[in-house]
C-alpha cells in the first residue's frame, strides 16, 4: 500500500511577519502547492489540515469552495502533517480519494497569539496537577528532558547549542530562512542568550514566526503524468505517548516506536537516508530524534552532531533548511519538513542542494514529545 | 501576585483535592491488581478496573528531571522557580515543585520529601524539598 502514492506538488506560504490571516496564508500554500504540481483546485478531492479553527478541514474547504470526500483534522501538533501522509496514502489507496492537500498556516507572529504557558483546558488533567506549578509549555518539558539526557550521558549545554550552530550554518544557504542573513552562529553566542528554562535559552527554541506550506499527493501512476518528477511515500510510522507532563519516561521518546514502524514499512534503514528533516522544536530535540530513529547509538548523538557528516557536503545532511531553529517555525513546522525533503529529492535546493539524494526521512514531533511521525520519501525508478 | 492557578476538581478528584488542607498527599489503588497510580482518574491504567482506593503516599521521592523557570508564563507567577518530576517511592511521578534549594545543589535523582505550599482556596499544593535540607 505505501509504495502507491506519490507527493506531486509542494511550496511555502509566506514567511516570516506576514500581516495575513491564517487562512490568506493557507490558500498560499495550497495554490502554490497545486500549481507546483499542474493541479487546480478543482482536482481537490482530499483536505488535511489543523491549526485552523476548531473545524479545520471544514473552514479550508469552505474557504476554497471545495467540497472534499475525504478529509483530517487530526490534532496531534507539529507531527501531524506527517501522520497526514499515512491517513493521505490510505484514504488513496482505498479509493475515497484521488488528490489530496495537506497543509499548515500560522499567522502567530503578526497576530501574537503566542504564549508562554500554552493553552491551558480547565477540564483536563494537566489544568488540575500541572499548570498550578507553573511550566512553560511546551518548553519546560523539553528542557526536562535535555536535563535527563546531560545527567545520563554526560552531555552539556554546549552540545545542544551545537544543534543550533548547524541550523544556521544550513539556514545562511537558503534565502527563504529567517535567519538568512544573519551570519554565522557561535555556541558562545547560544549559552549567552537569555536563559528561559533551564538548560534551554532563547537560542536553544525555534523561532515563532508566521509561516506554512502544502504537500498535494495522489496515487504514483497519476503522478507520472504530472508536472514534476514524483517523490514516492515509501514509509509511515507513528507513535502517541503523552499529554501530561508526567506520565511516561522523559527517554527515549516515542520517536524509536514511529522510526521503527517507519522503516520497517519502507524495507530502508537509517543508512539508506541521504537526507535527513527532524523537528527542532528545541535543539534537544532533534539530538533525542537522531538516537530515536537509529542515526547513532543512545548519548551519540552530540558528537554526530558536532561532526562534519551533518553539515554541507557530510553524509547526514541533517535540517537542510535551517529547520525550525534558523529557517521558519511557525508554530506547527512539520509540513515544511515535507516541502524541504521533496525539494531536496528533485534537485530543487540551490545552494544547498545535496547531491544526488535517493531517500529523504521526515520527522514529526507534537506537543510535550507527545506525537511523533516519520515518513521516507523516495525518488520514482 | 495577581490571580493564582488554580485547580477545578472533578467528581473524581475532589477527595484528592480535599485531602491537600490536611497535607495528605493520596494516590489511587487498584483494588484488583494493586497498581497505584497520579494523577486520579476513572479507571486503573493497568487493568482498567474501576475499583480505585485512595492511599496516603509517604512523601519520599527522587528528582526525575527539573528545570528552573527563568520568564514566568503569567503574572500569576514569579520567575525563578523550579518545576521538577518527582518519581515517588510508590511508582508514580509528578510534576511538582522543588523549594528552598539553589540550581547549584539541584541535580537528577537526588532524595526529595514533600513539603506544602498553600493556594488561595484553601487547597495545597505538594511541592519537594531536597533531603539534606530537612
Amino acid at each position: 500500500m505505501s509504495a502507491s502514492t506519490a507527493i506531486v506538488g509542494v511550496a511555502e506560504s509566506d514567511l516570516g511577519v506576514t500581516n495575513a490571516s491564517i487562512l490568506t496564508l493557507q490558500s498560499q500554500a495550497i495554490t502554490r502547492a497545486l500549481a507546483d504540481a499542474g493541479l487546480s483546485l478543482s482536482d481537490v478531492d482530499g483536505i488535511a489540515t489543523s491549526g485552523v479553527s476548531r473545524f479545520s478541514a471544514t473552514q479550508v474547504a469552505d474557504y476554497l469552495g471545495v467540497q472534499p470526500g475525504w478529509c483530517d483534522s487530526t490534532f496531534a501538533g507539529g507531527s501531524a502533517y506527517e501522520m497526514y501522509i499515512a491517513r493521505a496514502t490510505q484514504a488513496i489507496a482505498s479509493g475515497q480519494a484521488s488528490t489530496i492537500v495537506i497543509s499548515f498556516a500560522s499567522n502567530q507572529r503578526s497576530a501574537r497569539s503566542r504564549s508562554l504557558g500554552g493553552v491551558v483546558e480547565t477540564h483536563t488533567p494537566e489544568a488540575q496537577f500541572e499548570s498550578p506549578f507553573g511550566p512553560l509549555f511546551p518548553l519546560s518539558y523539553y528542557a526536562m528532558a535535555a536535563q535527563r539526557y546531560m545527567h545520563e550521558y554526560g552531555a552539556t549545554r554546549s552540545d545542544l547549542a551545537q544543534v543550533a550552530v548547524l541550523a544556521r550554518e544550513w539556514a545562511l544557504l537558503n534565502p527563504k530562512a529567517y535567519r538568512y542573513g544573519a551570519g554565522p552562529l557561535t555556541v558562545e553566542e547560544v549559552l549567552a542568550a537569555p536563559m528561559m528554562s533551564s538548560p534551554l535559552t532563547t537560542a536553544d527554541c525555534c523561532l515563532v514566526i508566521d509561516g506554512g506550506g502544502a504537500v498535494v499527493v495522489t496515487s504514483l501512476e497519476r503522478a507520472r503524468d504530472l508536472a514534476k518528477p514524483p517523490i514516492q511515500i515509501l514509509g509511515y510510522g507513528e507513535s502517541t505517548t503523552n499529554t501530561s507532563m508526567s506520565q511516561v519516561p522523559l527517554l527515549p521518546t516515542g520517536a524509536v516506536a514511529s522510526g521503527k514502524a517507519a522503516f520497517a514499512r519502507a524495507g530502508l534503514s537509517p543508512s539508506d537516508v541521504d537526507v535527513v528533516a527532524l523537528y527542532d522544536s528545541f535543539t534537544i530535540t532533534v539530538l533525542l530524534s537522531l538516537e530515536a530513529l537509529g542515526f547513532c547509538g543512545p548519548g551519540e548523538a552530540a558528537s554526530l552532531v558536532a561532526s562534519d557528516r551533518v553539515r554541507p557536503g557530510g553524509d547526514i545532511p541533517l535540517n537542510t533548511s535551517g529547520g525550525g531553529l534558523s529557517y521558519c517555525h511557525p508554530g506547527q513546522y512539520g509540513v515544511l519538513l515535507l516541502v524541504e525533503a521533496v525539494r531536496q529529492l528533485r534537485g530543487e535546493a540551490g545552494a544547498r542542494q545535496v547531491s544526488d539524494p535517493e531517500v529523504a526521512l521526515a520527522h514529526g514531533t507534537g506537543g510535550i514529545l507527545s506525537t511523533h511521525a516519520t515518513v521516507l520519501l523516495g525518488v520514482d525508478r | 501576585m495577581s490571580e493564582q492557578v488554580l485547580p477545578i476538581p472533578d467528581d473524581v478528584t475532589t477527595p484528592w483535592w480535599e485531602a491537600t488542607k490536611e497535607s495528605k498527599l493520596l494516590l489511587q489503588t487498584c483494588r484488583e491488581c494493586q497498581h497505584v497510580q497520579h494523577y486520579p482518574r476513572a479507571v486503573c491504567t493497568q487493568c482498567a478496573g474501576n475499583q480505585l482506593e485512595w492511599v496516603e503516599s509517604a512523601g519520599q521521592g527522587v528528582v526525575d528531571s527539573f528545570t528552573v523557570v527563568h520568564r514566568a508564563p503569567s503574572p500569576a507567577f514569579t520567575a525563578p522557580y523550579v518545576i521538577a518530576r518527582v518519581r515517588l517511592s510508590e511508582g508514580p511521578t509528578l510534576l511538582t515543585r522543588i523549594v528552598g534549594a539553589d540550581e547549584s545543589e539541584l541535580a537528577c535523582d537526588l532524595p526529595v520529601a514533600l513539603s506544602w505550599e498553600s493556594l488561595s482556596d484553601g487547597h495545597q499544593l505538594p511541592v519537594f524539598q531536597l533531603k539534606h535540607q530537612q
